[in-house]
């Protein structure tokens, strides 16, 4: 019970921590952070909105008072839930666009980790099993190869090859026509235009699980137990699974609950590219467009997502590796 | 940069060090030429080393030179044609080497002395509050989303110089390779040369330092290369989003304007291949050259390489 009490104390301190760096990182420019940034905008638009104005001031709190008092605001605005308003989705509050985009990015992007979570362990496992051997080379070296390929270039040459040229699927969006909402017409819509994108997730995520796999059941296949095992007669496919493959999965069951955590975010680049209408193109348009109040409430958003996340992989971790537990309490 | 110095010249020293214990074995260069593989990215890396530096004598103009007709496809001035902004493709591919490489020795120094300073300190004095702080500090750094967070710190700058670059993605990748570090120190730090030091009356920050960092050398090499790795993808990431460094043309931004100008469109495909194509060959050459680090520090891989 220590373990798991220590663990959440961790995540509150943690998630602290984060806060307060979100809170931070506006106000890191010198001078009054407010003005420099409506001066930043006043450079774009020639008719400055007061009302947007306003909208900087709600994010940054208020600005008078001292850093302190602006700290308490923010922390009171947060727990109100109150992410300010978007500049450049005027005027609709930052939760409403996050909300939008979320669904698009949950699916796209929860689907494929899934996916390949479990394509990269079963890879993995069966070529440390056979390590030397032909499917072992094969798969390890094209795992290194296209892992040394950029996930954005790979899904500009799909784009270009598929989108473009040969024109089999849509080169840009979510959907086309049809009205969101659960139809048929839709539902195929959004999926025939996340088939590119989803294509260059499933091609790269896999490879960090398979290589990982492949290392630690390597490593757990030289360990005693396992030589105990082949020696007292077990089965070799028992060896594989019920010994070596389960134990190799503790640290990809971690790595898995973090990037359940990194969904959230998004996948930036792909969705960038594809102007797929996920959290992760939302955030790389907030950023270009200088959308202040929706880049925090996006970054605080996915940092909270990891951290999240981690709780439940540290305490899963607790649940499924006893050393874990004794050994942090 | 202050910070880089100290770890520099460990290094030194330790590759002394290093040689030192080694020389009844393979040396540290025997043992990477020994593998195929880091070989090849040993060579490979020695390439684009070469480009970057003689870009000047190599690269047929200026980078940033918009003045040649837009949108010519190859031909004897222009070998793989120009852009539609009138730049010439082959010199910003070859100017481009210089602020990938520049990114990656900057950006993986920088990372890993942080990496080494605060990994080392707080693994050695394990248990303390001291350790307690860094942890801390490392394990917040380790959950942040890396590409988010380096997105949000560049949005709030207007004019991006490559340094500038490179200390944001240096302040945000030195977490992974701290808690590698600290983890190995744990290993070591109760090792008799150890406690020999410490009866000897060294000071804690010379047993580091002095005594177990060259012991680690290779996890530190193989640390630098993964940063610098992390660096130069983060850098062509940064810039394909448009949000890279504004003052010289790299990859990233090559493909960057290649996608919002439609290079394919206008029979371009070069523009749209290439920059993507030599960004992953650098990215190999540094990934093959980290196997032959780890056969290194692990002689059990050297078996089968």
């Amino acid at each position: 019970m220590r373990y798991f009490a220590r663990r959440l104390g961790y995540f509150l301190l943690t998630l602290w921590a984060a806060v307060t760096l979100n809170f931070l990182i506006p106000r890191l420019q010198p001078g009054d952070p407010a003005e420099m940034m409506v001066k930043k905008l006043a450079g774009k638009d020639a008719e400055l909105d007061p009302a947007k104005i306003a909208a900087m001031r709600a994010m940054l709190g208020s600005p008078e008072g001292n850093l302190f008092d602006q700290y308490v605001a923010y922390l009171s605005q947060l727990l109100r839930g109150d992410f300010g308003v978007s500049y450049t989705y005027f005027p609709t509050p930052v939760t409403d666009v996050i909300a939008k985009a979320l669904p698009w990015t949950l699916v796209l992007v929860g689907v494929t980790t899934l996916l390949s979570f479990v394509v990269g362990i079963v890879l993995g496992a069966l070529a440390a099993w056979k390590r030397n051997s032909l499917f072992d080379s094969v798969v390890t070296l094209g795992s290194t190869f296209i892992g040394t390929l950029q996930a954005f270039w790979v899904a500009l040459l799909l784009l270009f090859g598929f989108g473009y040229i040969l024109g089999w699927f849509p080169t840009s969006g979510g959907y086309d026509s049809s009205t969101p909402g659960f139809n048929l017409e839709f539902l195929g819509d959004a999926i025939y235009h996340s088939v590119l994108p989803a294509a260059v997730l499933l091609l790269l995520t896999p490879i960090g699980w398979i290589l990982g796999m492949r290392n630690t059941m390597i490593m757990n296949l030289g360990e005693d137990y396992i030589r105990l095992a082949k020696a007292k007669g077990v089965p070799d496919r028992q060896v594989a699974l019920r010994y070596a493959a389960r134990n190799a999965l503790l640290p990809s069951v971690t790595g898995f609950a973090m990037a359940l955590g990194g969904i959230l975010g998004g996948q930036l680049l792909i969705e960038q590219t594809f102007d797929y209408p996920g959290l992760g193109r939302i955030m790389g348009q907030a950023a270009m467009s200088k959308d202040y109040p929706l880049l925090q409430a996006l970054l605080l958003f996915t940092i909270v997502g990891t951290l999240l996340a981690n709780l439940v992989a540290d305490l899963l971790y607790g649940v499924l590796d006893p050393r874990a537990r004794k050994a942090n309490s | 940069m202050t910070t880089t110095q100290p770890g520099q010249e460990m290094a030194i020293d330790a590759e002394a060090q290093i040689d030192e214990i080694e020389s009844a074995g393979p040396t540290w260069f025997q043992v990477i030429w020994s593998s195929k593989k880091a070989r090849f990215g040993v060579v490979l890396l020695a390439l684009y080393v070469l480009v970057a530096i003689f870009a000047p004598l190599i690269a047929p103009y200026a980078a940033d030179d918009l003045s040649f007709n837009p949108v010519e496809l190859s031909s004897p001035a222009h070998p793989l044609g120009t852009t539609t902004q009138g730049a010439d493709i082959l010199s910003q591919l070859i100017w481009g080497t210089r602020v990938s490489l520049i990114v990656g020795v900057f950006g993986g120094l920088f990372a890993t002395a942080v990496a080494l300073l605060i990994g080392l300190v707080s693994g050695y004095l394990e248990g303390t509050w001291v350790d307690d702080v860094l942890s801390f500090f490392t394990n917040v750094a380790l959950v942040v989303p890396t590409l988010p967070l380096i997105i949000t710190l560049m949005a709030y700058s207007e004019v991006r110089s490559i340094w500038f670059t490179i200390l944001i993605i240096g302040i945000i990748s030195w977490a992974g390779p701290a808690r590698g570090k600290r983890a190995q120190i744990i290993t070591l730090r109760n090792r008799d040369f150890v406690t020999a030091a410490k009866f000897a009356g060294d000071k804690t920050f010379t047993i580091i330092f002095r005594e177990i960092l060259p012991q680690m050398m290779s996890l530190v090499a193989a640390g630098f290369f993964g940063a610098a790795t992390g660096a130069i993808g983060a850098e062509a990431g940064l810039s394909f989003l448009g949000l890279g460094n504004t003052e010289s043309v790299s990859w990233g931004t090559m493909l960057y304007q290649a996608q919002l100008q439609g290079a394919l469109a206008q029979g371009l495909w070069l523009w749209l291949l290439l920059p993507g194509l030599v960004l992953s060959g650098l990215i190999m050459a540094l990934t093959l050259i980290n196997f032959g680090i780890d056969l290194i520090s692990n002689p059990h891989l050297r078996e089968d390489a």
